[in-house]
């Protein structure tokens, strides 16, 4: 037993290091799958604000009567092209459009869950950190994606927000001191001369012109919206979930009357 | 006569069962470890199986290829599920071999007279490095690309002028492209088989020499009047139905990855490879799947020399060359850790610490402190294998008893 415990250990442990690695820090979207409103909710965010760019083109709009759509509601709320129910969520857009206008093509979402570190959490983060910054080509930028090309799709409804900055002082690609003023920040980095250089961080982001919406209207949009997109990333899970239990409950049982089996055969071994 | 009788006229049918099941003596010792033979042949099996019905559904075109896995997960009835069975039987695969391949180093089944029953499964663990790294590129995500452009560019560091158009031979193109998908699908569809029948000439290698033992004792030097080893039980129906528990056991392990955590935290299906391949688009951490890091490791843990990456490459496929010579590598007088000493258990565990280490640095992106800690590890792993002739020699060993111990 003891053997096996260090075996199991030796096999776990590079996953410390997976565990470790982490990136911008995230909102918590606390989605939940079972909540089958939050993705049809999400789903008509999807066609009404993303799907002019973006396609989820692995997904059939067929999909959604696992969540308690009928073909009839799909049809009429989620399909405005005339397609069938059958179809796959393509967009007309051509690549080589959206590459020339944005920079590059607008990436396909149906598996930006799963690409994304963080998963349902980066995407409530990426659609609550868009800022004003006009030094980007839209008019934007965002605390989860640098210097992303897409524009604020939704700032009607959240409204506009402004990056509060903090400056610091960089040594050796490590911060060594922070401050309010971009000035103080000035004057520390030349005081001390060679191997410094100032940086500017976005430290939040505060809110210049309301939208249309509350801001805690905003957060379930995305949270919606983020709800939708790691259902469609993986449509089975709950599912697969729920079939998991029964067949590791039946090999359990199958292998404690194997065991018996396998004393019974080895009582005359000595 | 009977049934039976008409058969075994025409086909050895009940001579091969005895041979090799009813009257094939294993020893009666054996413990945890002996598990992961059996363990591998299943997961052969359901790679093979799950690999065929995916072949049935899946494209290997570079156009169509990342489609038609998404068309498996989700609009084939069950698709998901061979391919979850699919990807999380590669990494089982690589777990249960690697301990398979630990047990025979630690009780000494590579030594005489079992040299080429260890050579033969030192061959079927490189075949199934080659299936797997082929079979990688399938999916035809970002990591598969990224990876299989990795990999095969190694090739191209091979000096003299061979390095270039062997890697251009390998790919079929000059870089990674429809033609190198094609190829890979049609090479990974066919190494299975030739694994099988290597696993085949593994199992008659070994009911040649007969099952070594936690023990490293010989069983068959201890017979009864008979002829039957005092410590061997018929294979059957002893370590069938023992053989069975294990199969349990893996498969709730087994299970329980593909129906809660395919994934695997990113370590059997990696984020990026969910991810089309874009050839423009290079992502910005390129790593094999964890059975390959130890090498990846090693291999980036060497300097450029003379304006080349060879020598790291060659350092990394002596990584794996040097297992043939294992056999003659280790000079003890007993075979089993049971009787070896300190000089040989401190090597033992320096040699797994290191593997283990390496495995982890190669899915790093590396800094110049994982370099030093990667050189470092690959120096030990070495030295476990080429200082063996010394300390194997030198080490206190206990004396061996005559029958093995429970």
């Amino acid at each position: 037993m003891r053997k096996l415990i260090a075996v199991i250990t030796l096999a776990l442990m590079p996953l410390a290091g997976i565990a470790a690695s982490g990136g911008h820090e995230l909102h918590q979207a606390n989605i939940d799958l079972n909540n089958q409103a939050a993705i049809q909710r999400g789903a008509k965010m999807f066609v009404n604000y993303c799907m002019g760019c973006h396609s989820a083109k692995y997904v059939r709009y067929k999909l959604f009567t696992e969540v308690g759509l009928s073909e009839d509601d799909i049809k009429n709320n989620l399909i405005f092209t005339g397609g069938k129910v059958g179809d796959l969520m393509t967009i007309a857009m051509p690549e080589d459009d959206a590459a020339k206008w944005f920079g590059a093509p607008a990436p396909d979402l149906t598996l930006t869950a799963r690409i994304r570190h963080g998963g349902a959490d980066w995407i409530y983060s990426y659609l609550k950190g868009f800022y004003v910054d006009s030094s980007r080509p839209m008019g934007v930028n965002n605390t989860v994606f640098p210097n992303v090309g897409m524009p604020h799709v939704l700032w009607e409804l959240q409204g506009v927000q402004k990056p509060v900055y903090k400056y610091e002082a960089h040594h050796d690609g490590h911060a060594v001191a922070s401050f309010d003023s971009e000035a103080e920040a000035d004057a520390y980095v030349k005081e001390h001369g060679e191997g410094y250089r100032l940086e500017r961080m976005v430290e939040g982001l505060e809110m210049e012109r309301p939208g249309s919406l509350t801001p805690a209207e905003y957060d379930q949009v995305a949270r919606d919206l983020a709800t939708y997109l790691t259902y469609i990333s993986e449509p089975i899970k709950l599912e697969r979930q729920r079939m998991g239990v029964w067949v590791v409950l039946f090999l359990i049982v199958f292998t404690v009357i194997a065991y018996l089996m396998k004393k019974e055969w080895w009582k005359d071994v000595h | 006569m009977s049934f039976m009788n008409w058969i075994d006229e025409r086909f050895p049918a009940t001579k091969v069962w005895n041979e090799h099941l009813a009257q094939y003596y294993a020893p009666k010792n054996f413990n945890f470890w002996y598990y992961f033979g059996s363990l591998a042949m299943l997961v052969l099996v359901l790679q093979i199986v799950t690999g065929v019905w995916l072949a049935m559904l899946y494209k290997p075109s570079a156009a169509d290829a990342f489609a038609s896995v998404e068309y498996i997960m989700r609009d084939v009835d069950y698709g998901w599920l061979l391919r979850y069975l699919h990807s999380t039987g590669a990494s089982a695969f690589f777990l249960v071999i690697y301990l398979h391949m630990f047990r025979g180093l630690i009780y000494g089944s590579y030594r005489k007279p079992r040299e080429l029953l260890w050579i033969i499964g030192v061959i079927i663990y490189l075949a199934m490095m080659a299936t797997a790294f082929m079979g990688y590129l399938l999916p035809w995500g970002q990591m598969s690309y990224w990876g299989a452009q990795v990999i095969v560019n190694l090739f191209a560091a091979v000096p003299f002028g061979i390095g270039e158009p062997l890697s251009i031979w390998i790919r079929g193109d000059y870089v990674i492209s429809d033609a190198t998908l094609n190829r890979f699908f049609a090479l990974h569809f066919l190494l299975p088989f030739v694994l099988a029948a290597l696993v085949f000439i593994h199992i008659v290698a070994l009911h040649k020499v007969g099952s070594n033992n936690p023990d490293g004792i010989e069983i068959k030097k201890n017979k009864d009047e008979n002829g039957i080893p005092k410590d061997g039980i018929p294979f059957h129906p002893y370590y069938s139905v023992k053989d069975i528990v294990g199969v349990g056991v893996f498969l709730i392990f087994f299970t329980a990855v593909i129906f809660f955590w395919p994934d695997f935290g990113g370590l059997f299906l990696e984020p990026p490879n969910f991810e089309p391949a874009n050839p423009l688009k290079t992502p910005d951490h390129i790593a094999p799947v964890w059975y390959f890091t130890p090498f990846y490791a090693m291999l980036r843990a060497v300097p450029p020399m003379f304006n080349s990456q060879f020598p790291g490459v060659l350092v990394m496929f002596a990584a794996i060359l040097v297992f043939f010579f294992l056999p003659w590598l280790d000079r003890s007088p007993v075979k089993s850790i049971r009787y070896k000493g300190m000089l040989f258990k401190v090597p033992v565990a320096i040699f797994v610490i290191s593997f283990v280490v390496l495995a982890w640095l190669g899915m790093q992106p590396s800094t110049p402190v994982k370099t030093l800690l990667a050189q470092i590890f690959t120096a030990l792993y070495f030295a476990f294998f080429l200082l063996m002739p010394f300390y194997s020699k030198m080490d206190k060993t206990k004396p061996v008893p005559e029958r093995v111990t429970k």
